[in-house]
């Protein structure tokens, strides 16, 4: 190898140079003319992306980018750096509604009421609006919702005898005996907090409250009736080895679990059909959508789980603000952007959709590669899962730390599904002494 | 030595004879199956023997069945991961979830799950290949040549404060980069870095350990008499550097930059909170972005495109090491022997 000073200095320029090169062409195209406007969007959903083109059709002077800055909680770690370094932080974000507490009350989001958002009340369901109204305010606009309903493997119910689908819990509690005679298990729950805060709502419980100042929080997990009720349901279940404890969801055995009819339902958001598509292909035509079990016979509670939303992130650049609104109104309001994303699978926030023909009369999923797949027998599933939003109890209330706090759930509760060694109750006992201790040390007076 | 007293040994049979008596067609085959059998055998007395007295010959080691077969665990252990990757990499999104994890699907699929990698959400991941190389080629390539340029100097000249250098640089080995992270992201967005390929660039330059490494190197490769050599030939410290130095560094510089480069493209926590545009991503926080699809509302499962990027990902740090796997080797036992 020979270097002569020239080779050096070559090198050492093109060293240089490269992400010289590599950065001009990402600021030419944020500044590129004075009269476009571009907003940054921070969403995961793969659905929201695909709304840009129609938006800047009709918008030609703003422009849109749309990043995937991680997953729920990897993008609200992402968004909290930027906000505490006060620089980078998007001009839109998604937020599921378990995480929008937190936000609000650490004043980091537009108030929406101003801009119009406040007549949209009777636009969206019950459930998702109640998540989006916080304080008196319209904080983000929902893009989509998840009712709880029961997905069943019909395959494995009728193998197991269980040929009428459970509609209370007492009957759900039989079904599963049958099911796991014939060594399947009925569900599966490895201590999972977003599952417990869905099931405990749906059982009327709201163990969580925090005052309008932002300055007081409620934790009532311990004396909580509904807590209580679903609590020792499900310890009985976890007791008689009915449920599934070891197969943590979203693994890749989970998804086998659903794929073979090892597990053979769940009790999850209704945004699940596409996510059963591709997890678990072999169950196309096995599996069907039913409401939710009940605690009384004839009863139509139901609880949400997941489902997000947008918001528009606190600036004082107005017309930055204002051009956010606009794309968040096309996404989260109008029918064309709304028709986008459903049509590429996600599920409604919005009651007209959920009211429309189209929606309601579909009975096959479009897979991907555009085939229609009747992966629910034929059945119309939408009328079920559409029926299920309509009936979400409104005022649960999440902590104004959700985030953390479902962060340790696994840590506290955890062991009361996996190894035994502590009842649920006592899980959720310590759980709430640990959430008590962090809401204290964050400066909050709980009570 | 060893090899000298094979060749006395298996030499003998032939001169005794016996090998005469064969037809010269035959000759060679025979001859050649005789001399193999005959080190055999010789090689297994001297094993005995060593087994003895207690002295073995190292090009000829006694065997061991417990070693071997610990050894033959770790290789499997080592490998396990790779051929997981192999196999599955093969299997279509459906015969991933429904078929056994170590056994092949249904069919082979390992092409068109290329193909959709390098086409799904138009083509994306070559963009993170790109990325990871840009980061590779000036983040570890600069951090190489500056730890050349560091380690060689502290070596070979006398100046005020290199104890405190020396200090500092094995204080630094010791903060892992992770604990650092944190503080550097404040840092870059107060400069208005964050989300540029500069946040992931500048902290790859530095390399404490690759510093160190070069440091013991120069001091050990380098003589100081070849260097006053150059000086007394009229030579400049740079000329002396590039021209004189630089080759006898070799296998130094190839030791450091593989610890530099896989270091720079296995880089996940860096990126992770520095970048969040994915446009800017390299290959493990993009894979990471793939592998969390399938867990959100209404997300396409792809867990067969990740196995597939991740096999794609790993395939150029395996070519490096297979290439580099000589220069590396004799970098690492330089100084080992006085020559």
């Amino acid at each position: 190898m020979k270097f002569t000073k020239r080779a050096v200095a070559l090198v050492g320029a093109v060293i240089m140079l490269a992400p010289l090169v590599a950065c001009g062409s990402s600021s030419s195209s944020s500044d590129s003319g004075s009269a476009t406007t571009s907003i940054v969007v921070w969403s995961w959903d793969s659905t929201v992306p695909r709304t840009v083109a129609g938006f800047e059709k009709a918008n030609p002077n703003i422009k849109v980018k749309v990043t995937n800055a991680g997953t729920n909680k990897d993008e609200y770690t992402a968004l909290n750096n930027a906000m505490s370094a006060g620089k980078g932080a998007p001009d839109i974000a998604q937020i599921e509604y378990y995480a929008l507490p937190e936000y609000v009350i650490r004043d980091n989001l537009q108030n929406l009421s101003s801009l119009g958002a406040s007549s949209y009340k009777s636009f969206y369901t019950p459930g998702t609006w109640s998540s989006v109204n916080i304080n008196g305010g319209v904080y983000a606009l929902p893009i989509d919702s998840g009712p709880m309903a029961l997905f069943y493997n019909k395959e494995v119910f009728d193998k197991a005898g269980v040929t009428q689908v459970p509609t209370t819990w007492d009957e759900f509690y039989e079904a599963a005996k049958k099911i796991r005679a014939t060594g399947s298990y009925i569900t599966s729950d490895t201590g999972d907090a977003g599952f417990f805060d869905s099931m405990t709502w749906q059982a009327g419980a709201t163990p969580f409250a925090t005052s309008k100042d932002g300055k007081t929080v409620t934790i009532g997990l311990t004396t909580d009736s509904g807590v209580k009720k679903w609590t020792a349901f499900w310890q009985k279940m976890i007791n008689e080895d009915l449920i599934d404890t070891k197969t943590p969801g979203w693994s890749d055995d989970w998804n086998k679990g659903l794929n073979d009819g090892s597990i053979a339902s769940l009790l999850t958001g209704a945004w699940m059909p596409y996510n059963l598509l591709s997890g678990a292909p072999d169950g196309s035509g096995k599996w069907r959508v039913a409401q939710m079990p009940t605690w009384e016979a004839g009863g139509t509670e139901n609880s949400e789980n997941g489902g997000s939303s947008l918001a528009i992130i606190k600036s004082s650049d107005d017309a930055k603000v204002k051009a956010a609104y606009k794309f968040l109104d096309y996404v989260a309001h109008s029918a064309t952007g709304i028709k986008t994303r459903v049509d590429a699978g996600a599920f409604p926030a919005d009651n007209d959709t959920l009211k429309s023909s189209d929606f309601l009369d579909a009975t096959s999923l479009t897979d991907s590669n555009g085939k229609a797949n009747e992966y629910f027998g034929g059945q119309e599933y939408n009328k079920v899962l559409a029926k299920a939003a309509t009936d979400v109890i409104t005022g649960y209330k999440f902590l104004p730390f959700e985030v953390y706090a479902r962060g340790i759930f696994a840590d506290d509760a955890g062991a009361a599904y996996t190894d035994k060694s502590i009842t649920l109750s006592q899980g959720i006992a310590a759980w709430q002494k640990n959430l008590t201790k962090y809401a204290e040390s964050q400066g909050y007076t709980v009570k | 030595m060893s090899e000298m007293n094979r060749e006395a040994t298996t030499s003998m049979p032939m001169t005794n004879g016996r090998a005469a008596t064969n037809t010269t067609a035959r000759r060679s085959t025979t001859n050649r199956r005789a001399r193999a059998r005959q080190t055999a055998h010789d090689e297994r007395l001297e094993r005995r023997r060593a087994g003895k007295s207690g002295f073995s010959n190292p090009a000829n080691p006694r065997r061991s069945m417990m070693l071997t077969l610990i050894c033959g665990l770790f290789v499997a252990y080592c490998l396990f991961p790779f051929v997981y990757l192999l196999v599955n990499a093969t299997k279509t999104q459906a015969d991933f979830t429904s078929t056994f994890g170590l056994g092949f699907g249904h069919g082979f699929a390992l092409w068109d799950n290329l193909q959709t990698v390098f086409t799904y959400q138009d083509g994306i991941f070559g963009r993170w290949l790109v990325n990871t190389l840009l980061y590779v080629v000036v983040g570890a390539g600069g951090a190489t040549l500056l730890a050349i340029m560091g380690g060689y100097a502290l070596a070979k000249f006398r100046f005020p404060g290199r104890n405190a250098v020396f200090v500092v640089v094995i204080g630094a080995i010791s903060v892992p980069g992770i604990a650092l992270a944190v503080p550097q992201f404040l840092l870059f967005a107060k400069l208005g870095l964050t989300n540029t390929p500069w946040a992931m660039i500048i902290p790859s330059l530095i390399s404490p350990f690759g510093l160190y490494l070069m440091w013991i190197f120069s001091d050990q490769a380098v003589p100081t008499e070849l260097l006053e050599a150059a000086r007394v030939d009229g030579a400049g410290e740079f000329r002396t550097f590039w021209q004189v130095s630089l080759p006898l560094l070799a296998p130094g510089i190839v030791t450091t930059s593989l610890f530099t480069i896989v270091a720079t493209w296995n880089n996940y926590f860096l990126p992770l909170i520095m970048l969040k545009d994915s446009s800017w991503y390299p290959l493990t926080i993009g894979l990471n972005q793939w592998k969390d699809q399938a867990s959100t509302a209404g997300g396409q499962a792809i867990q067969n495109l990740v196995i597939t990027g991740s096999l794609v990902t790993i395939i150029p740090l395996v070519i490096a090491f297979l290439l580099l796997q000589r220069y590396w080797q004799s970098g690492l036992a330089a100084g080992a022997v006085k020559e």
